[in-house]
């Protein structure tokens, strides 16, 4: 197994550019959590010609509702959600500077498109290891949305957030390749 | 008659909702220990050791091992000679209430078309079932919704027969893809009438991981589905490996003579099932 990638949150178009589908990689950084609710917020206040309540360029959003934290900690469980379901409203944000996106499970055609021709990354988290990611979360605030609970947007400050590269800029898809490497045709 | 007091369902269902969340059940956790030695993609093997990584952190620290902590669904087999002094569900979703609360469970219940969350992840989805005996055996199974919402039924027509229900399985488990967070276990049902089937789905996945069931045309049928699925090449979290499936669970259960009802309900790898007696 390969050693995973170091890469700094914001993303550098460099280095969004450079991942590759496969690659393991280590964010640190500032990622904003947004989940279905939060994104159809944050298209509506565009359509509504407002500013988003936070810079997206260059930003990675983290599709997370985390567990609430008991007193004294950062944050709850905090795994990713399905990615699917901001399909709709992804390519938008993308346009506007979005550079990542971790969640869990496959993106549109839309999204992947969109993602070639912005020079923009998807990751997955491994979904389900809420308790082990959250290790890696040093610092969680509410930016917007507080009355959606866990689907608030969070700025999160995270040190070697472990993801694995699924959708790169140059069209590399883990995937497909992973099947296409691991499937047996009866 | 016994007289059971709705307060300690209550205590108990708190208990249950809390443990279920934290602490990954042997059969599971052997199964996927398991599946690690075995797997071939070293990307699926890194991602099994997070998993497993990920539930010992969870059982050592009382940590929800998911952030998904479900919805909280119920079976239920009250003795017939059971005499409660309250009612039942008022009981078990007072015990859910709690539970959410006091385990800093993330509550995941909202109205279907308002979207607005019920605050306390009620209400419950309660199935009950009336046996012998002066006993409540209470079983919980949370959903996380991942792996929920790409279960699937059908209505097949009694002449696609077997070929047609494992096309069925295969092609829902196909499309699944890397969404339930596999590996994942399966639950098959087969038969019955439209909700009954899904009911057996359900109940399928509570059998301890990799149980058979005891009619031998259904074994095989199950060892021809996991073949299969793992024949997919999905692996875990749909990078590309060999384990797609850890199990596949099927029940079965007469139906019409002009239908074939089949209902695949996905469970993720966080296959959280507690249960109590009292
Ligand atoms: S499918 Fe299961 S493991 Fe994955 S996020 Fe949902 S509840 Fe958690």
């Amino acid at each position: 197994m390969s050693e995973p990638v170091r890469i700094s949150a914001p993303l550098s178009d460099e280095m969004a550019g450079k991942l590759r589908a496969g690659d393991k990689v280590l964010i640190s950084g500032v990622l904003y959590t947004a989940r279905d609710a939060a994104h159809k917020r944050l298209i509506e206040l565009l359509d509504a010609g407002k500013e988003l309540p936070f810079d997206i360029k260059g930003q990675i959003i983290y599709y997370v509702g985390p567990t609430p934290e008991r007193p004294g900690q950062v944050i709850g469980s905090a795994g990713p959600t399905t990615s699917g379901r901001m399909d709709a409203y992804t390519p938008r944000l993308i346009e506007l500077g979005l550079k990542g996106m971790v969640g869990k499970g496959a993106r549109s055609k839309d999204v992947l498109d969109s993602i070639r021709k912005h020079k923009a990354v998807y990751m997955a988290a491994v979904g389900g290891a809420a308790a082990l990611i959250r290790r890696s979360i040093k610092k969680a605030e509410i930016v917007a949305y507080e009355d959606l609970g866990p689907e608030a947007i969070r700025r999160l400050e995270v040190v070697d957030f472990p993801a694995i590269v699924v959708n790169d800029a140059e069209g590399g898809d883990l995937f497909l390749q992973g099947v296409q490497k691991y499937r047996r045709v009866s | 008659m016994r007289q059971v007091s709705t307060k300690d369902i209550t205590d108990k269902v708190r208990d249950l909702c809390i443990s279920a969340a934290c602490d990954l059940d042997p059969d599971m956790s052997s199964a996927l220990r398991a599946a690690r030695e075995k797997e071939e993609s070293p990307l699926g093997k890194e991602v099994l050791g997070q998993i497993i990584e990920n539930f010992e952190i969870a059982g050592a620290e009382g940590l929800p091992m998911c952030q998904d902590t479900g919805i909280s669904v119920f079976f239920v087999e009250l003795g017939r000679d059971v005499a409660l002094d309250g009612p039942l569900y008022d009981a078990i979703n007072e015990g859910v209430r709690r539970g959410y609360k006091d385990g800093y469970l993330r509550k995941s219940v909202c109205h279907p078309l308002k979207r607005i969350n019920t605050g306390d992840n009620t209400p419950a989805i309660v199935h009950t079932s009336i046996v012998e005996g002066d006993k409540v055996k209470i079983k919980i199974a949370p959903k996380g919704a991942g792996s929920e919402n790409m279960s699937r039924l059908k209505m097949l027509k009694p002449a696609e027969g077997v070929e047609g229900i494992k096309s069925f399985v295969v092609e829902t488990v196909r499309e699944a893809g890397g969404n339930p967070c596999p590996p994942i276990v399966l639950g098959v049902g087969i038969g019955g009438s439209f909700e009954k089937c899904a009911i057996l789905a359900k109940k399928a996945l509570l059998r301890p991981v990799g149980t058979k069931n005891p009619d031998p045309d259904l074994v095989q049928l199950e060892a021809d589905l996991l073949r299969m699925i793992n024949d997919l090449g999905i692996g875990p979290m749909g990078f590309g490996g060999r384990t797609t499936a850890l199990a596949v669970h099927i029940e079965a259960h007469p139906c019409h003579i002009a239908s074939l009802p089949v209902a695949v309900n996905i469970q993720c790898h966080a296959g959280r099932h507690k249960e109590a007696v009292i």
